[in-house]
């Protein structure tokens, strides 16, 4: 079975399935990728094919025998109980969960492998836990609250699916803490309030994982085969009071020790909302052994530490960077045409992103695997629409995207973009989402040489970072 | 693809998992020794959350002061500990907040040719109590669960001080000294032998009289929430610091010879483990009787 090639990703629209897929668009070996989801995505995305369906098991069922899916990625488990209702959570996490086990068994199913996103909720948190969760260990308690319940029941779900199907590949990865500059969970809004609040006279111990290390492991699984459960930790388990002193911030042991769920609920109008997942994590701190996902040749690029200094990083940077990058709107004539048009053309290699402004480069579309039809092959007339498919107010022209030899990268002669100079620092920084990566480096050297503004330099090189990361495979 | 197959994510043994946490499987099979997450030299703690500077802070004033000055603490047997790989040392047990634990640790550090830090195993009681639960880690001490000890003696190779008698051995009256308590469950064999790890018997004579219980005043114990609390010479009436008011004793801490346990699989007999923790407890009990024959004064 090795490595996956047609892979369908449940939860496209979710954050991990965004980012999954965009890493899964890198890697030249996976021939297919299509998401699933009852939301429009929200990530841009150029190959992956989105099907907007919820988790509908008969449906779902259609679209994994018609493509002839070998591995189903799963990444809409919900761990955060203040995202959405217990039932709804509910709803997603367990039902969810068993209709697209439902989806991917049967006879004559092509699903070679499972990767379940799970969650260190799993494990809990309480007074007698081991330092390290292993994999081995089931929870010291029953579950306490309903997201943990859902965590549990989910996994318990995919267990009897493994058992079930014992020629599939079952993974599931349980996940810690996740920090980083692009996702949003409570523990990225807890430290970026001014100061930490904190449950006296408790420092619990912490780990995190950085979001790219996620991404990895997820793509990981794909790469290789990894049955049973893994958990996926970065390296380090920290001290509260340590993370904090990383970040910068002051900590407010503000919460006291006894009622503390009543005190969390004070600081609900205050824009804090701290579920009773984290309320106890703050208590006694939870640490996962990562050895095992390590044993199979996976390496986490950050520890925790770095983790948290990457977040404070970008939390020092985030006030200048603010609406530099508008948030992606997915519009499906848009994505169709750029997909399956005949006239959209461009030589951008496979795995490479295209530009959204790039006058009309040839062979955009990605070459169907010889032998098999692309799965809806909507042949469509060309829509009567302008070449510039985003309207733009005011249209940037950019250079011709280099081509692959480095022959002819951008040399720093001229501005990269029309009428630089005369622009503001602000008003470069909010057109830096919208360039190209080559585009920015031409930028970069082009500020060095003529201004150096130091804003507009850090705010290139951090779009030039966060980009670098994103596009890791 | 077939021999890569597996049936179930479920863990060995999971069915038999009780609610109680201490029953979770420790970790066994694989050694995953290499994979340890590697040491970041910015960092000021350790994974466990034993803090260098407060340990420092601590170890050169307060257990300085005890160790040398207050409890005179004489040592024998010191080459007893080896100087590497994983060891265990099982000791008496005894003090409202017991001097011995951190006493031994001190003694490992200025007597030991290779003085290595020495992980003290504690009740998870304090994990949950406000005030210990940010201090205690920070000194090296660690919840006492199978799968910590495990990891500590096998994967980390590490110094585990354990007390088998647990919190009966610090709540035993003044009346009962130097007299046993039961040894556990016999665990801590157990946990040796799966580790494969010595066990360096230790014999704290002093600690006794350094915090003598007199009674335990349970409407006490039950407001504040403690595991119990002791009615010794200067607590409760001097409060919490009360607990560090002990009386000037001296100290002997005798270790005696490791024993070893170099067969796999040793921990699956469990007759066998009974009989070395009944072994064990017999020779430390032996060891202080015959040390507290030895001794002329309490105090000197």
């Amino acid at each position: 079975m090795g490595t996956s090639k047609r892979v369908l990703v449940t939860g496209l629209s979710t954050y991990w399935g965004g980012r999954l897929a965009q890493a899964l668009e890198q890697d030249p070996e996976i021939e297919v990728i299509i998401g699933v989801d009852s939301q429009n995505p929200t990530r841009e995305l150029e190959r992956t094919e989105f099907v907007r369906v919820g988790t509908q098991h008969a449906l779902l069922r259609r679209i994994v025998q018609a493509a002839e899916i070998d591995t189903v990625v799963d990444t809409r488990l919900v761990v955060d109980s203040t995202a959405t209702s217990s039932r709804a959570a509910h709803e997603n996490n367990v039902i969810g969960t068993m209709n697209i086990l439902a989806a991917c068994s049967g006879p004559g199913c092509s699903v070679r492998k499972l990767v379940f996103k799970s969650s260190a909720h799993f494990y809990g948190t309480a007074q007698d836990d081991p330092a390290f969760f292993t994999e081995q260990m089931g929870r010291p308690h029953p579950p306490g609250t309903h997201i943990e319940r859902d965590i549990v029941e989910a996994e318990a779900a995919v267990n009897e699916y493994a058992e079930h199907n014992p020629e599939t590949a079952v993974t599931v990865l349980r996940c810690t803490n996740v920090l980083g500059p692009d996702v949003s969970t409570t523990h990225t809004a807890l430290f970026s309030l001014p100061a930490v609040p904190m449950i006296l006279g408790f420092d619990p111990r912490y780990q995190f994982v950085h979001e790219d290390d996620v991404v990895g492991a997820l793509a990981h699984s794909l790469r290789t085969d990894l049955p049973g459960v893994y958990n996926v930790a970065a390296d380090g388990v920290l001290a509260f009071s340590e993370v904090v002193g990383l970040l910068g911030k002051p900590y407010l042991p503000v919460l006291p020790p006894w009622g503390t769920g009543l005190a969390a609920a004070l600081l609900k109008p205050l824009g804090l909302e701290l579920p009773p997942e984290v309320l106890s994590q703050l208590r006694f701190g939870r640490g996962l052994d990562n050895r095992k996902l390590k044993a199979t040749g996976f390496q986490y690029r950050y520890t925790s530490r770095e983790t948290v200094v990457k977040l404070a990083e970008h939390l020092r940077l985030a006030p200048i960077l603010r609406g530099a990058n508008e948030p992606f709107t997915y519009e499906r004539d848009v994505e169709d045409f750029l997909r399956w048009s005949p006239h959209v053309r461009g030589s951008t290699p496979k795995g490479k992103r295209p530009s959204r402004r790039e006058p009309a480069p040839p062979g955009r579309e990605p070459e169907p695997p010889p032998g098999r039809e692309p799965e809806p092959p909507p042949v469509r007339e060309p829509e009567p629409k302008p070449v510039a498919v985003e309207p733009e107010p005011e249209p940037i022209p950019v250079e011709p995207e280099p081509g692959p030899s480095p022959a002819e990268e951008p040399v720093a002669s001229g501005p990269p973009v029309e009428h630089y100079d005369d622009l503001e620092a602000e008003e470069v920084i909010s057109l830096l989402g919208s360039l190209e990566a080559a585009d920015l480096e031409a930028l970069l050297e082009y500020e060095r040489e003529k201004e150096a503004r130091t804003a507009v330099l850090t705010a290139i090189e951090a779009v030039l970072s966060r980009r670098a990361m994103g596009s890791r495979p | 693809m077939a021999e890569r197959a597996r049936t179930s994510l479920r863990p060995e043994g999971a069915a038999e998992n009780g609610a109680d946490g201490r029953h979770l499987p420790v970790p066994r099979g694989d050694d995953l020794r290499r994979h340890l997450p590697g040491v970041e030299p910015e960092r000021r703690l350790t994974d466990w959350g034993r803090s260098e500077r407060i340990e420092d802070l601590f170890d050169s004033t307060l257990a300085n002061f005890f160790y040398r000055y207050w409890f005179r603490c004489e040592v024998e047997g010191i080459e007893n500990i080896p100087a590497t790989g994983g060891a265990m040392l099982v000791s008496n047990h005894s003090g409202a907040l017991p001097p011995d634990a951190a006493m031994i640790g001190k003694a490992v550090k200025e007597e030991h040719p290779h003085p290595r830090p020495v992980n003290i195993t504690v009740e998870h009681f304090f994990k949950g109590y406000p005030g210990f639960s940010m201090l205690i880690p920070k000194l090296g001490c660690v919840a006492a669960h199978p799968a910590n000890v495990h990891r500590l003696l096998y994967d980390e190779e590490q110094l585990v001080l354990v007390f088998p008698e647990g919190r009966k051995g610090t709540q035993k009256l003044y009346k009962n000294r130097y007299r046993l308590r039961r040894f556990g469950r016999g665990g801590f064999v157990e946990a040796a032998m799966r580790a494969r790890a010595p066990i360096v018997p230790v014999c704290v004579v002093g600690a006794e009289e350094a915090a003598p219980i007199f009674a335990h005043l349970s409407p006490l114990q039950k407001v504040t929430g403690l595991i119990y609390a002791p009615l010794t010479p200067t607590f409760p009436h001097f409060g919490l610091l009360g607990m560090l008011g002990y009386l000037p004793a001296k100290f002997h801490i005798r270790f005696l010879d490791p024993i070893h346990f170099d067969e796999e699989n040793l921990d699956q007999d469990k007759s066998l483990v009974q009989t070395v923790a009944h072994d064990i407890r017999a020779k430390i009990q032996q060891n202080l009787f015959e040390m507290l024959e030895e001794r002329e004064s309490v105090w000197f």
